[in-house]
């Protein structure tokens, strides 16, 4: 039944987001099903089925029809939501580019998992890395409530006129996608009021307003296409912190501020994770903190648009700061830590920044980690210039 | 008003505009003018890689003045898929969604999405504008280029046979099957109104011929195309819920009343290996394509023992 009144359920964070899709009240859900993401599409189906949600799920033969699929809808002018993970997010990748320079505002959860081969099913951030330039809104939540939440905020974000760009919400699969836990949701008139009207979607298929999608432009026209998405992107920003108020407003979560810091202000060391193991970062801290160590934990739940001015101020008056990155640019480093040093060379910071790898391919990340390489780094044992690779407790 | 005899009567309005990108004779273009025509102005026509990726003209101008998405190579089916059901969300159940494809991005790359459209039923009209390669990429081979075509990447002539899609849209027992030719405009404006009538996916597939790619001189379009047609290689066909019905004038060629194929082949430099015994091979295609028919009209009880 509809949710009447705000409500706590112990939920996974997959459910946790098919019940925030459910509120937000789309149209159209093409869905194919991959590990870890299917238990989003099953339950909406489920939703569906049992006249909880009025939706179109169109079950698909690919993730490449998914995503085309929600290109189709989208540009039709309906709340268009999908899901993936990994392989299923490689195998739509053309289309998700697609999806950014037409500037539709999709809402998609990508559940996070390593890349094959091997085929492996555990959690890692390459493959929503691999969106990174794309175009698309990124968030990366670091727990089931942060899914919902975020889910819930997208559909704003997305769907500004002024924006229209997709929206990605990523998590890590199974430690969030299938853990339970207590998740406080909103009473559907609350969603209700917090979204924009669906109507407010301009189709952009209309035979009242015929409109051709993508014609050719001469090199010119193509590069100010780009240069605008780049100017929507960026102007983004203090949209996603504008809604990010409002939610905080309504529910009194932490949304006040473009990046999720945890005692930041008088630490010297401050350590950067996304996702799940930010989670393991924080206790990492308050264990810290209890020996009287000053040290904090800045989790970038923001991916894309880059919140660089939240990060700067948050980070620059640390000594150093030590980066946790669970996907890796081959050949380059940890893609959280190249993000983050370009910030601090634009803005001339003088703080030592160390690159550590870990995480890969599910390998276990925890509070230990973070106290290890927190030690040896002030025991001067590494290079800055190295990557580290810390996998299970142990240098590799 | 009396059903259009004459392609004077299809009506005036013009939604495939003046300007378009196509090359000097190209039968997609004269396919798409009828396909438009046909469809009118409360319809969006979904479109994959390909000439008409081209053919649309250069933004921010446009060819086409109905609603008009490209869409990725392999996606067009998907897309419409997508479009029919934001539609029916949103109360515009008269809209009709039409996806125009060449033959790259219907038996090869668009193959999976096609069928995925296909089996889920989807409310959409497929037309394949089959111009038998990738001649957007400068005449490539592709699952619908016959056997012994010389292509840029068949330059002795290809070994392989056309792939038999009528068939395998038929195994997806959709309601509606036809083919058309660009020469015999009012029998594709029939069919396209037809398919419009019926509630599901419907598939057509139109031989629109190439003079770049077929190696013809640019005004012998629809002379091409009609020879394709009296030569049996292209039969004119519709198959409405599995059963199947020849259209004037293939009708009357089951018999063979047909004109050589030599007089087909002759005309287009694509087919300058064609000859000897890969020229019987290709007629041995021909022929098992209405032996084909043949059987699902004997099956069917159209024909007397």
């Amino acid at each position: 039944m509809s949710i009447t009144t705000r409500v706590k359920k112990v939920l996974t964070g997959n459910h946790a987001t098919a019940y925030a899709v459910m509120q937000a009240r789309v149209d159209v859900i093409p869905a194919y099903p991959i590990t870890p993401q299917t238990t989003i599409v099953e339950k909406l189906d489920e939703f569906i089925e049992n006249g909880l949600l009025d939706a179109s799920m169109i079950r698909v033969e690919s993730e490449h029809s998914a995503m085309a699929a929600a290109i189709g809808a989208s540009a039709a002018g309906a709340r268009t939501y999908t899901a993936t993970s990994s392989h299923g997010l490689l195998y739509m990748y053309e289309n998700l580019w697609w999806a950014a320079n037409a500037r539709l505002p999709i809402v998609a959860t990508f559940v996070t998992r390593a890349i094959g081969p091997p085929w492996n099913i555990w959690s890692d951030h390459q493959d929503i890395f691999t969106l990174r330039d794309a175009g698309w809104i990124l968030f990366m939540a670091k727990n089931a409530q942060e899914a919902y939440d975020l889910t819930i905020q997208a559909f704003k974000i997305a769907e500004n006129p002024n924006i229209r760009l997709p929206v990605g919400i990523g998590y890590d699969g199974f430690y969030i996608s299938h853990t339970s836990e207590p998740v406080e949701m909103l009473a559907q008139d609350e969603v209700d009021g917090f979204l924009p009207d669906k109507s407010n979607i301009k189709p952009l298929l209309d035979p009242e307003n015929p409109f051709t999608i993508g014609n050719l432009p001469d090199a010119k026209f193509n590069y100010l296409i780009r240069r605008n998405m780049w100017a929507s992107i960026e102007e983004s920003l203090e949209y996603i912190k504008k809604v990010g108020y409002e939610y905080y407003l309504l529910t009194g979560r932490n949304y006040g501020s473009l990046v999720d810091a945890y005692k930041c202000d008088d630490a010297e060391t401050i350590f950067v994770s996304i996702g799940a193991m930010a989670n393991e970062g924080i206790v990492a801290v308050d264990r810290l903190r209890n020996k009287g160590d000053r040290v904090g934990h800045l989790n970038i739940r923001l991916l894309r648009p880059y919140p660089e001015d939240e990060i700067i101020d948050t980070i620059s008056n640390a000594e150093r700061i030590i980066v946790f990155s669970r996907a890796i640019s081959m050949g380059k480093g940890g893609i959280l830590f190249t993000d983050l040093v370009d910030s601090i060379y634009r803005h001339r910071l003088d703080i030592d920044v160390y690159d550590v790898v870990v995480g890969l391919a599910g390998v276990e990340v925890v509070d230990n980690d973070f106290i290890k390489l927190y030690n040896d780094v002030k025991d001067g044992i590494f290079d800055k210039r190295e990557t580290i690779f810390l996998m299970g407790g142990r240098y590799v | 008003m009396s059903k259009p005899r004459l392609v004077s009567q299809l009506g005036e309005n013009e939604y495939y505009l003046p300007g378009h990108a196509a090359c000097h004779g190209c039968g997609a273009s004269i396919g798409l003018r009828h396909l438009l025509k046909a469809i009118g102005p409360n319809s969006i026509l979904a479109v994959p890689a390909g000439c008409t990726s081209i053919i649309a003209g250069k933004a921010n101008l446009s060819t086409f003045a109905i609603p008009f998405i490209h869409t990725a190579f392999g996606s067009a089916a998907a897309v419409a898929s997508g479009i029919v059901e934001a539609l029916e969300r949103m109360g515009r159940k008269d809209v009709n969604v039409v996806v125009w494809a060449g033959d790259g991005g219907t038996y090869d790359i668009g193959f999976a999405s096609l069928s995925g459209a296909a089996e889920r039923g989807h409310n959409i009209l497929y037309v394949l504008d089959d111009n038998e390669a990738y001649m957007n990429t400068g005449i490539q081979r592709s699952g619908a280029t016959p056997k012994g075509a010389w292509t840029t990447t068949t330059i002795k002539g290809k070994k392989e046979s056309k792939k038999n899609i009528i068939d395998i849209m038929l195994a997806h027992n959709i309601p509606y099957i036809a083919t058309a030719s660009v020469a015999y405009p009012m029998d594709f404006h029939r069919k396209v109104k037809k398919a419009l009538s019926i509630k599901g996916f419907k598939f057509i597939h139109l031989m629109s011929p190439c003079p770049p790619g077929w190696r013809f001189d640019m005004h012998l379009t629809v002379e091409v195309a009609r020879k394709a047609v009296l030569s049996g290689v292209w039969i004119l066909m519709e198959i409405e819920n599995g059963r199947l019905t020849l259209n004037p004038p293939s009708n009357t060629m089951l018999e063979k009343r047909r004109l050589p194929i030599e007089e087909y082949v002759k005309m287009q430099g694509r087919f300058r290996f064609l000859k000897g015994e890969l020229l019987e091979e290709f007629k041995r295609d021909v022929e098992n394509n209405w032996e084909r028919v043949r059987k699902i009209l004997e099956e069917q009880g159209s024909l007397k023992k």
